[in-house]
């Protein structure tokens, strides 16, 4: 019987593919590289690209594409950990501004949104007491 | 007759209500169940990127990785706390919110500074309050958050880690033990405590890393957090709807009850304004 590896195919957001395969390739980021089995232990990250995944049962060739990731391989599995998001260092680094910006405004916005609140119970409060002042003079009325 | 026009108005504003909060609960059931499948979808994720963590862990690299190793000396530390966008989920977030407070105590008693970063509206409302240092934040993630969303957010916690501004990180999240419970829980996020590896994995040996050791390791384990991250804000989501929805039957419940009790007063008002009225009637054909 010809020797199989297992894989492992998940992005943070779901499982993609599992089972096991003769052969995987997958764009690693110094050129596409063809995994088989027993291959030595490998970290390597991957481009945005697809994975090749021959399976074991002589099946069709499956191909699934990958926003980059990282590929590790131990002799008997190879798990490809798949990006969801488009990652660039830029792209990263800028979200992270937004994030900055986000808490800064969320602090400023503390003064006036513990003023609208206060107000808010304020008017709540004499909106009750006019209510019940209504109330005892309609039953003084009647 | 105005009998008891108040007590008929009173049920009827009740009626209204429990109409909301049953409409609520019914909604709260149906995204429940999506959102623990989302979270079922995202573990094969964290599993498999621990494994690999733990065979690292067990390598011996030439690189050790600043997220590897423990620093001795802790003068600030940052916490990533997650809670809800909107209210009316029972005691969720103030029970996350209360042991995210207490954690920090514990750090400022030992005069050690807090960063904080939040997730969710309703923690960053509450924390902009309490005086501590927010560094980031992420709101209105929506009920299938996505990880780009979080990216920037969790970034600036690693980035301030890096650089040496906090020493350590924590995450505040709700953990999902049932539609039940759901329970408060605070998890070390750097520097990563690995697991012990399996046995046979013991011996001498490293991976080849492709292009170098460095660039693998930083995104492998910025990929580790972020998915714990993100774990955490799936599973919180769970508990959200969950939350509701027990918090909601409740709700309904309660005004059930306070229905009935209202309808026996206005039905006692009732017949009591009848009798009056049947005796007044008698007592006047009597004394013509």
């Amino acid at each position: 019987m010809a020797m199989t590896i297992h894989v492992d195919i998940v992005s943070a957001e779901e499982e993609i593919y599992s089972g096991t395969a003769e052969m995987v390739f997958a764009p690693a980021a110094d050129g596409e590289v063809g995994i088989l089995p027993r291959h030595a232990p490998l970290l390597t990250t991957l481009k945005p690209g697809e994975v090749r995944v021959k399976p074991a049962d002589g099946g069709e060739e499956q191909f699934i594409y990958v926003s980059g990731g990282i590929l590790e391989v131990q002799p008997h599995v190879v798990t490809i950990l798949s990006d969801t998001a488009i990652r660039a260092k830029d792209l990263d680094e800028a979200a992270a501004l937004e994030a900055k910006k986000r808490a800064e405004a969320a602090l400023q916005e503390k003064a006036g949104e513990m003023e609208l609140a206060e107000a808010a119970r304020e008017l709540a409060e004499a909106i009750a007491q006019l209510r019940t002042i209504q109330d005892m003079r309609k039953k003084k009325g009647l | 007759m105005a009998v008891g026009k108040e007590i008929r108005k009173k049920i009827k504003s009740i009626k209204n209500t429990q109409k909301i909060t049953r409409a609520m609960e019914m909604v709260a059931a149906s995204k429940m169940r999506k959102a623990q499948d989302r979270m079922f979808a995202s573990r094969p994720y964290s599993e498999k990127i621990r494994n690999v963590i733990s065979h690292l862990a067990h390598a011996h690299p030439e690189y050790k990785h600043p997220y590897l190793v423990a620093r001795e000396q802790v003068k600030r530390v940052g916490f990533i706390v997650i809670t809800t966008d909107r209210g009316l989920c029972g005691g969720l977030n103030a029970n996350a919110l209360k042991t995210a407070v207490a954690a920090m105590r514990e750090w400022q008693e030992k005069k050690v500074e807090v960063d904080l970063c939040t997730i969710g509206q309703k923690g960053t409302s509450f924390l902009s309050r309490f005086g501590v240092n927010i560094v980031s934040t992420a709101t209105h993630l929506g009920d299938a958050p996505l990880i780009a969303d979080l990216i920037g957010t969790i970034k600036v916690m690693l980035d301030a880690y890096t650089e040496g501004r906090i020493d350590r990180l924590f995450l505040v999240s709700s953990e999902f033990v049932n539609t039940m419970t759901q329970r408060p829980r605070v998890d070390q996020l750097l520097p990563i405590a690995a697991e012990e590896p399996a046995e046979e994995l013991k011996h001498h040996w490293d991976y080849i890393y492709e292009p170098e050791a460095k660039p693998v390791l930083d995104q492998l384990l910025t990929r580790y957090v972020e998915s714990l991250v993100y774990q955490g804000v799936v599973e919180n989501v769970a508990c959200e709807q969950a939350a509701r929805m027990v918090a909601m039957k409740a709700a309904s419940d309660n005004a059930g009850t306070l229905i009935d009790d209202l309808q026996l007063a206005y039905n006692k008002a009732r017949q009591a304004a009848i009798t009056q009225e049947i005796s007044e009637i008698v007592a006047g054909a009597a004394a013509v």
